[in-house]
């Protein structure tokens, strides 16, 4: 029996060569964007759980700009079957909390969602929350850096996770939250037919209204967290070259400055 | 409502029963907040058996020590460790809880900032208190740049993550702090999540995120058996093992050893790249180490030009050479 899974997506900067204005906020227009990497793994493993479980259906997720329709299309051509821009002026500014009410506002409108997948983390923001986040949202079981569906079925799925120490095994009822780390798969290309369906797809742009939130809770007013400023990270400066004719001497005298600096 | 939370908690991790020493930089980190806003800090064991650690921790900086014991928290199961906090937070409240930056901490913090209300924020490599409010600095768009954010919780507390080994770990100070049991309830929380089994990793290795050194291995080793160079170099300076992507996607060592962006983020206090050309992934993960030492063929690569100390040579031939010396400097030094 098939089941509906969703995964969220979103679009980000491609490099990480940012610049930063005057005022302190980074300015990323004009940047090649495309799927936060770590969620091509998600994409992946939701559609691989679609292949093993006849009669599923696959539908992208992706907050954030207009323009995101961009990655939905893109998750489309490598077999997603539906997608969804969420998409308001008035959620600009979301902080992670508000960001995962939207997201979750738009996971109880879909439905019948039985599985939601996340990458680790994004690229940009970097903090890996959503998939819990989400997951407390929903009242949900939710579980991070899974390195591999061991099983699933309507019901509930038994994934591994990886930890300092080894690896947990876990069965988790259905619905549940679940964020992948690039272990557990690798992500296959999109096929040409696949690009052709993704190009006349149409994409639907849900905004507040849509998944029944209130402009007043979210955005930047309503986010309990906010970012000052940004700065770039000063670069570091040349360190000293270690002299030596031979490997013998370069290792003395590498040693004699780990020494100095009492790593030994 | 607003919440009117007092005093901080640093959340313990115990796996296993070994207390993670990331509680201590949560001590640390906690301090600055407690300090500035006269409040006091409280360590938080949770899970079973854990009372038994409060020794370890009672004299290292907490003021009080909160104990959350129950069969039912042995096992990292989210709901489960998640409703034990939140039940006893909601009874103590405590204006700030601190949580490492791990998978337990990315697990657990954001669910219990929901279910509090409060506000949440990660990685924080730096806090500061002005006027009782708390911003925090962390790195974003791949270590690229460092932003500073606000925290401005009114109606639950303030949930933070800090980046492993951005904040010293405490020392030991002279007040033992007094240890209190919180009740803890599994029929106060929902649980859909069955804990099945742990396989521990066999290999015993030095953890990379809290590791104080780390010596890394990429693609200008040559061919996967001569990774074994970086175990014994490892091994001498009591390192950890990491390695570049190039050298995991190409098999010679589990993911798990993967330093970057799509691996693990580190900050030891040294950082020995040995054939690691620095492409920004890679740097992104390991640029905010104390000391970095690269060893490759190639003096014009980034990672050269960035190290605190650069050695050009055939890491065949200088990484043995390194083992060696250390060897002769160790012995001497015991026989003086």
């Amino acid at each position: 029996m098939g089941i509906h899974i969703a995964v969220c997506i979103k679009r980000t900067p491609s490099s990480t060569s940012v610049a930063i204005d005057e005022s302190g906020q980074i300015q990323t227009a004009g940047l090649p964007h495309g799927i936060n990497p770590f969620d091509e793994y998600a994409i992946e493993e939701a559609l691989r759980i679609k292949e093993k479980l006849e009669g599923s259906k696959v539908t992208i997720i992706s907050a954030g700009a207009p323009e995101s329709e961009d990655v939905v299309k893109a998750a489309l051509a490598l077999g997603a079957d539906e997608g969804v821009v969420v998409t308001d002026p008035a959620f600009d500014g979301s902080d992670t909390m508000v960001t995962s009410l939207i997201l979750s506002k738009t996971v109880e409108k879909l439905g019948d969602v039985k599985l939601i997948l996340f990458g680790k983390q994004t690229n940009d923001g970097e903090s890996g929350h959503m998939t819990a986040l989400v997951g407390a949202r929903l009242g949900r079981p939710s579980i991070s850096a899974v390195r591999k569906v061991t099983d699933i079925d309507a019901d509930s799925i038994t994934v591994q996770r990886l930890m300092d120490d080894g690896a947990d095994t876990l069965k988790l009822n259905l619905p549940a939250v679940v964020g992948v780390t690039k272990e557990i798969n690798e992500p296959r290309l999109p096929s040409l037919k696949g690009k052709m369906r993704a190009k006349k797809a149409a994409i639907p742009k849900w905004g507040a209204g849509d998944i029944g939130v209130d402009a007043a809770v979210v955005g930047k007013d309503a986010s309990p967290t906010g970012v000052v400023k940004m700065e770039p990270v000063p670069a570091r400066t040349a360190g000293t070259a270690i002299t030596g004719e031979t490997p013998e001497e370069l290792a003395k005298n590498l040693v004699e400055k780990l020494k100095e600096t009492k790593f030994i | 409502m607003a919440y009117e939370g007092k005093g901080v908690w640093c959340v313990g991790e115990v796996r296993h029963g070994d207390l993670s020493p990331s509680l201590f930089e949560l001590i640390t980190a906690g301090r600055i907040i407690a300090d500035a806003r006269s409040e006091t800090l409280t360590a938080v064991l949770i899970g079973k058996g854990v009372a038994a650690k409060a020794d370890e921790v009672a004299a290292r900086g907490a003021d009080k020590i909160l104990v959350l014991e129950h069969d039912a928290l042995d096992q990292l199961v989210d709901e489960a460790h998640t409703g034990a906090l939140t039940a006893a937070a909601g009874t103590e409240k405590p204006r700030t809880l601190l949580f490492s930056a791990s998978v337990y901490g990315r697990s657990v913090a954001p669910r219990v900032a929901v279910a509090l209300g409060g506000a949440v924020a990660s990685d924080a490599s730096a806090l500061t208190v002005t006027d009782g409010k708390l911003t925090l600095e962390r790195s974003a768009f791949g270590s690229a740049v460092i932003s500073t954010v606000a925290v401005n919780a009114a109606d639950g507390p303030e949930v933070v993550t800090t980046a492993p080994m951005a904040f010293e770990r405490s020392g030991t100070s002279e007040t033992k702090a007094e240890v209190t049991q919180a009740a803890v309830d599994p029929a106060s929380w929902t649980q859909n999540t069955e804990f099945v089994s742990f396989s521990a990793d066999e290999s015993k290795e030095i953890d990379l995120g809290g590791a104080e050194k780390i010596v890394s291995g990429g693609r200008g080793l040559g061919n996967a058996d001569n990774f074994s160079l970086i175990r014994d170099l490892a091994k001498s300076l009591g390192a950890a093992v990491g390695a570049s992507r190039a050298v995991v996607d190409s098999g010679w060592i589990p993911y798990k050893h993967q330093v970057g962006l799509t691996g693990r983020q580190v900050r030891p206090r040294l950082y020995v790249a040995c054939g690691i050309s620095g492409q920004i992934q890679h740097l992104a993960g390991m640029k905010s180490s104390d000391v970095i030492v690269a060893i490759n063929t190639d003096a014009d690569c980034p990672m050269m030009k960035l190290a605190t100390y650069s050695v050009k040579g055939d890491l065949t031939q200088i990484i043995p050479a390194i083992v060696s010396e250390i060897d002769k400097v160790r012995g001497s030094s015991n026989g003086s």
